[in-house]
């Protein structure tokens, strides 16, 4: 019983002093919240392109498979055009999901950016591009499960292909895609762990300067892990509030 | 401007290519304040040339003259002219996320720029012709079969419209809320409004319809008033088809 306390009083010391060295000295803590800092501030740029640009792809692509056989029955400029940037958005989906997101930055970092000094905006700019391929496809496949039915009921009353999108499509296409759209906002954050390749000082490279520094690796890595796994809690909590609200009027 | 509100001319629908041919060559035309019910098998094109008289299908070839106007024309900006046809879909396709009002007054509001309180008086005096007053605040889910068909009719008028096409308004209903839909048609055509429908409702058609149209592999093959089609048939398959339906 003694050897037993003793030992809950090594290890609890032990674990005090690891706490303190990895934490407290030097202020070491500030690490973690700055990183955390950048890693939000990464995904939140990223959100930002990612549903601008997505949405755009998407307004792209689902006009094309929505309209693709009475344009092509009228023909003309608007057919072709729309024909060739459908083709630029396949074409850049395919390719962004093709290539891992690390590579992507790395590609961002020490080639097309390379003049760049701000390490953030680059890293917000590769991870937005990359995410914007992947939102541009779940607005796009939430478009196209939209009953067809609900469209042609906004063009027989005489809203043109734009209104009805506005009016009708889009906002249904929001309520059905939340749950992806968090999914991949989820994704996001934690793939912003590897901005620590290009340098960039997120949560997870602070927590591995910690481990350099100190050489504790459990310590730090937990505290990470725990930090990535509240904002996670946190984010699918405001979520579903927000879907909860959308859904109230609809039963 | 001539008798005549809606023109047909040798509409004709091709898929794949001409190896389908939804409609083969369809004329006929629609005269102001006329009910016209167009009957025949399924796969006939019936419903499909009721959706090309508002251009929800395109075409292959011919025209459609609307107020003299030919829609079929690329120049010719559609919507204008779609927002004075009504339509009314078998699936009814009330909008999920809006509320009856809301369903009735978006259109309304949105294009002709009424006044959010005019529209809604409008609204609620036509939901008040089809016993649905008390369902403004509904939502499309909410109600039955029945009663969303009739809110989709009144949507239609909300927007003042001066033909109306429904096809198969009936087909997707519960036998018993059937008549609670044609009642609605019945006091339309009544008022004098112009109506086109697909329908399998026959009795409908001998009692409501001004002409009636049979059409069987995308052509009008006999057309005539309801003694002419249901008492004196011509054609072999149109007596071979009321033998079937009958």
């Amino acid at each position: 019983m003694e050897a037993l306390k003793l030992w809950f009083i090594e290890t609890f010391t032990d674990l005090k002093d690891t706490f303190i060295l990895c934490f407290i000295d030097d202020d070491r803590w500030k690490w973690l919240v700055e990183g955390f800092g950048k890693s939000i501030i990464i995904t939140l740029g990223a959100i930002a392109i990612g549903l601008v640009c997505g949405i755009a792809l998407a307004a792209i692509r689902s006009s094309y498979d929505k309209n693709e056989e009475s344009l092509k029955l009228r023909g003309g400029f608007g057919y072709r055009a729309l024909k060739f940037c459908n083709g630029i958005a396949k074409l850049y989906i395919t390719v962004i999901r093709g290539i891992p997101v690390v590579v992507q930055l790395m590609i961002w970092y020490f080639v097309i950016l390379v003049a760049q000094d701000n390490d953030t905006l680059i890293a917000v700019v590769a991870f937005g591009f990359n995410s914007a391929a992947y939102v541009a496809e779940i607005f796009r496949g939430g478009i196209m499960s939209i009953d067809n039915g609900q469209f042609e009921a906004g063009r027989s009353l005489g809203f043109n292909y734009i209104q009805t999108m506005i009016h009708i499509v889009i906002p249904q296409t929001v309520k059905a895609t939340l749950p992806t759209l968090l999914n991949e906002v989820i994704a996001l954050l934690k793939e912003t762990s590897v901005a620590g390749y290009v340098a960039i000082t997120d949560l997870t490279k602070a927590g591995d300067l910690i481990r350099g520094r100190t050489f504790e690796a459990f310590m730090p890595l937990a505290a990470v892990a725990i930090i990535y796994l509240f904002t996670v809690v946190v984010l699918t909590k405001v979520f579903s509030i927000i879907e909860r609200r959308l859904r109230r009027n609809e039963r | 401007m001539s008798d005549n509100i809606i023109q047909v001319r040798g509409l004709k629908k091709h898929y794949f290519g001409g190896e389908v041919k939804a409609l083969d060559g369809v004329n006929t035309d629609i005269r102001r304040g006329e009910v016209v019910v167009i009957i025949g098998p399924s796969g006939s094109g019936k419903s499909t040339l009721l959706r090309s008289l508002n251009l929800l299908e395109l075409p292959t070839d011919g025209q459609i003259l609307f107020n003299d106007v030919d829609i079929t024309d690329k120049k010719v900006n559609i919507n204008i002219h779609r927002q004075k046809m009504g339509m009314v879909f078998q699936h009814f396709n009330l909008f999920v996320n809006m509320n009856i009002l809301k369903n009735m007054t978006i259109a309304p509001t949105q294009l002709l720029k009424k006044n959010k309180k005019e529209a809604e008086e409008k609204a609620r005096a036509l939901l008040k012709r089809v016993g649905l007053e008390d369902r403004a605040d509904a939502y499309p889910s909410q109600l039955s079969g029945g009663q969303k068909q009739r809110v989709a009719i009144v949507r239609a008028l909300c927007m003042e419209p001066e033909v109306m096409l429904f096809d198969e308004p009936t087909s997707a209903l519960d036998p018993e809320m059937v008549g609670e839909v044609l009642e609605v048609m019945k006091s339309l055509a009544k008022e004098g409004m112009t109506m086109v429908v697909v329908t399998h409702e026959m009795g409908f058609a001998k009692e409501v319809a001004d002409r009636v149209i049979f059409m069987d592999e995308g052509k009008i093959l006999e057309e005539g008033t309801p003694e002419d089609i249901f008492d004196n048939p011509k054609s072999e398959r149109l007596q071979n088809f009321l033998a079937k339906v009958l």
